[in-house]
């Protein structure tokens, strides 16, 4: 509810007219309606059968506040901020990484990092979605900063602009193999230290394990 | 630019084979099978006598990997899973799964449901502290109080049995609403609950407050402040002792608790102390909210409508509740299919346990005992 507490963003009502005065433009160009406009709140494979099926709900809107209209200026194209059932969050260009989080927790007091977590697109070029859940106690304000990378392309750690970075981004390195440049002790956190492989991706599958560790291991021929 | 170096400190343990006769280190591992971890932590302490030059905890001995399974089940089928990570206090785990999806399908509970849920979840936060209370004071020596939140804890686990079947793993909510009408005499029974259970947090109190072991193993002990909290993403409880005013269901209300008249209890000096009269405090103010929430409880559906096969529109959330031991949040990303495209949990004894090193730095071993305690963590929720 508190989310959208800012004055300029649309609340969830305003989230609900929107897709209804969309409609007509999403059933004239039903396939890339969802890719081209916002690539990173799609994933791409179930885009296709999806998008000429059924009315496709709330869509992703713009947001609008002094703080983006700053960024904005600072940075052109490189964030494009938008608001999705009243949520804001803003889609960064990978080069700016570092900065922006800087400029976000020293400027405009996102000073408490929620959480830090990644989400994998395969069939996508760039297949690894980061995504940064950020809070500010002052301002009582939640957005989400993402960013798109390539698998094995390293990332620059938060560890330098918050504390709680630390685990977060080890379990998200354990989880999808997500490097972390800069980070102090780069390893995994969940899964044991010689374990191959990262659950998290799309192409493990839900039994698959490291057969070859369980077995030295645990003594056992399989987990399963 | 702040300096967040001294967060980040690490155990150099590589050379440890050649230096450990003629250091005066010492280096010794803490669990996983110890019964003061709450579970499967491991803690390897370095040591310089009885004085903790630094921590690394090792943990995953839990982990079940409830996000993949999240990816491999429909919506509705994955509800049942989460109540097995914080199964102290599954009913808030189920409650933010519950809103996540409800927010990204664009539903709203109806009133009653969100008065049901209130109430449940608030009498799992008194359990929820209730447990941590009783372990907390065996971990330092004080069994009484074990057998005492027990007794009383009971009473809530039966309300419940009653009203869904289920003592620990309730599943007490469902996506859109709860599935369970409230049994006859729930009201009542929940009243006199309230009436039985709140001479007993003065009991604990007289236990407790101002007996001289417990003071001194616990004041000053484990010390956090502000700053350092709030720079390691600790919330809940521990946050709060710190002398932050912050609950996201005053800062972001959820559920019905905008309705509810409470207060937001604080410490002032982040100790293990403070950290205990919070929670005191918070027991308190939960039983306060149960009561407004038993008074006002409004008639009507407890289900909104959804359809059957949940199909959520392509799209992300993120929603977090104020759990017993912190920000639980959900980070729920959903593809258009019945199953959603990825789960992210947001646990909060995870984050909180990070803050454990700086915690401990410096002080006793045995204290570190009363700061594992105090950080009230879950394994289960640690590694999911």
């Amino acid at each position: 509810m508190a989310d959208d507490n800012k004055s300029t963003t649309p609340s969830p009502p305003g989230g609900e007219q929107k897709p209804a005065a969309e409609k007509p433009s999403g059933a004239v160009q039903p396939t890339p309606a969802g890719k081209p406009p916002n690539p990173t709140a799609v994933p791409p494979k179930p885009a296709a059968p999806a998008a000429p099926a059924k009315p496709a709900g709330p869509v992703p809107v713009p947001w609008d506040s002094p703080m983006v209209a700053k960024l904005k200026r600072q940075y052109g194209s490189g964030i494009e901020p938008l608001t999705y059932l009243g949520q804001n969050y803003m889609v960064v260009d990978r080069s700016l990484i570092p900065e922006i989080l800087q400029v976000l927790r020293d400027e405009e007091q996102f000073d408490y990092c929620v959480d830090i977590t990644a989400v994998h697109y395969p069939k996508r070029e760039k297949p690894f979605d980061v995504v940064w859940i950020l809070y500010s106690f002052p301002r009582n304000e939640r957005i989400r900063v993402k960013t798109m990378i390539a698998d094995g392309e390293p990332i620059p750690s938060a560890t330098p602009i918050w504390a709680a970075a630390n685990w977060l981004e080890r379990e998200a390195f354990d989880m999808f193999g997500i490097k972390f440049d800069g980070h102090p002790d780069l390893k995994r956190i969940l899964l044991p230290d010689g374990w191959k492989g990262h659950p998290l991706r799309k192409d493990y599958g839900i039994i698959e394990q490291d057969k070859e560790w369980v077995q030295i291991n645990l003594g056992i021929e399989s987990g399963q | 630019m702040t300096d967040t170096s001294k967060y980040l400190s690490h155990l150099e343990l590589g050379e440890r084979d050649e230096t450990f006769l003629d250091s005066n280190e010492l280096v010794i591992n803490m669990g996983p099978q110890h019964p003061a971890t709450h579970g499967v932590l491991r803690v390897i302490l370095k040591l310089d006598g009885e004085k903790v030059l630094g921590t690394e905890c090792v943990i995953g001995y839990l982990h079940r990997g409830v996000e993949k399974i999240a990816e491999n089940r429909t919506y509705t089928m994955f509800n049942p899973y989460v109540d097995r990570m914080d199964y102290v206090a599954a009913v808030s785990n189920g409650l933010g799964y519950c809103e996540a999806v409800e927010k990204l399908l664009n539903v709203e509970a109806p009133p009653r449901a969100k008065y049901i849920r209130v109430i449940l979840t608030e009498l799992n936060r008194i359990a929820s502290h209730q447990l941590w209370l009783g372990t907390h004071a065996l971990d330092i020596g004080a069994i009484t109080p074990l057998f005492y939140t027990f007794r009383d804890r009971e009473e809530i686990l039966k309300i419940f049995e009653k009203y869904c079947g289920a003592r620990l793993t309730t599943h007490a909510f469902r996506i859109g609403g709860c599935q369970y009408e409230t049994y006859d005499g729930f009201e009542r029974e929940v009243k006199k609950f309230v009436d039985f259970v709140r001479p007993k947090i003065d009991e604990y109190e007289e236990l407790l407050t101002t007996n001289r072991i417990w003071v001194e193993r616990t004041k000053g002990v484990g010390v956090i402040s502000d700053k350092d909290s709030i720079a390691l993403g600790v919330t809940g409880p521990v946050l709060r002792a710190s002398g932050v005013k912050w609950d996201i269901r005053k800062a972001q209300p959820y559920a019905a608790y905008s309705e509810m008249d409470f207060e937001i209890p604080t410490g002032t000096h982040g100790d293990t102390y403070d950290r205990y009269l919070v929670r005191m405090a918070e027991m308190r103010q939960a039983l306060r909210i149960i009561s407004q929430a038993v008074e006002k409880i409004p008639e009507g559906p407890i289900m909104a409508k959804i359809p059957k096969v949940l199909k959520p529109p392509v799209g992300e959330i993120y929603h977090s509740i104020e759990a017993p031991k912190g920000e639980l949040g959900y980070f729920v990303v959903s593809d258009g299919s019945t199953q959603p495209y990825r789960v992210r949990v947001r646990p909060p004894s995870f984050v909180n346990l990070q803050a454990l090193d700086l915690m401990v730095r410096g002080q006793l071993v045995a204290d570190v005992i009363a700061v594992i305690g105090t950080l009230d963590i879950v394994l289960g929720e640690v590694d999911r």
